[in-house]
């Protein structure tokens, strides 16, 4: 049977962590921006998965964990500021944030 | 890797897919729902990489949870067609950000490639694992022991979290 090299899994890894980047720098909408930051923790979760087991270590599973937690953390509060946002400007278009600009 | 390679490329192939379909889609809900089949795959890869506490979790947390409150957050804004405009910048700007990424994409797989994978360092292999009593058991024996204090801290995090969020979405009295 064909083997999966190491190298390969990790080079998955790294795509859908620059597509992730990609969609913070390109998108307007703060939904789908905070959805892209989402992409790019599930790929370093991946990789540290990947680590976990190509060294028989469990620290990188526990970090995979932890990480998890702090997501979940994460968007529930990022959400909370999109709706306060939604509230101020009528609008999830980053671009019309600029009350310091003015 | 002892993985399938059959299982691991179509889950590979449909994670980028829908993925490029997370950042390129205007509408935020169809953003979402290409999100929820991306987490599926990473559920896959990890129960194919021996993980398979996290890859419940992935399932519970991520495809579960959190993107409940992201469709709900959609929902509930209900934003209007027109404010959903998809991309910043000019042309210039977008092809110079997927320049910049291709770049360093190429530059991370490259290191990858070049560089030898790490020698085992730690003493979990597989059969170990499996003798302890399994990927959960090991996990949580872990938790509760070496990993005790981070573990505390976290619901300390989360209980900052839930106060926060309630604090920042709750309607200002006036």
């Amino acid at each position: 049977m064909m083997r999966i090299e190491p190298w390969v899994v990790l080079a998955f890894c790294s795509t859908i962590f620059f597509i992730g980047f990609a969609g913070v720098l390109m998108r307007r909408n703060i939904i789908v921006i905070l959805m892209s930051i989402e992409l790019m923790l599930n790929a370093v979760n991946l990789t540290f998965v990947t680590y976990s087991k190509l060294l028989n270590h469990m620290g990188g599973q526990m970090a995979v964990f932890f990480i998890i937690t702090v997501a979940a953390a994460e968007s529930a509060i990022g959400l909370g500021l999109v709706i306060a946002m939604f509230r101020t400007l009528r609008s999830v278009d980053t671009d019309q944030i600029k009350l310091l600009r003015e | 890797m002892d993985i399938s390679p059959v299982f691991f490329y179509s889950f590979a192939a449909v994670a980028i897919a829908f993925s490029g379909m997370v950042v390129l889609k205007k509408s935020p809900i169809a953003s979402a729902l290409s999100l929820v089949i991306v987490f599926f795959c990473f559920g896959g890869l990890y129960a194919m990489l021996d993980a398979h506490l996290v890859a419940a979790l992935q399932i519970l947390v991520y495809a579960g949870a959190i993107m409940v409150l992201f469709i709900f957050v959609i929902m509930l804004l209900n934003i209007d067609a027109p404010s959903l405009d998809t991309m910043r910048a000019g042309r210039l700007g977008r092809f110079m950000i997927i320049a910049l990424s291709i770049g360093l994409l190429s530059l991370f797989i490259w290191a990858f490639k070049e560089t030898t994978p790490p020698a085992s360092v730690g003493a979990f292999t597989p059969q170990r694992i499996q003798e302890a009593g399994g990927n959960t058991r090991v996990l949580s024996e872990l938790l509760f022991s070496e990993y005790i204090l981070p573990f505390e801290l976290t619901s300390v995090l989360l209980l900052g979290a839930i106060v926060g969020a309630v604090a920042i979405a709750k309607r200002r009295s006036t």
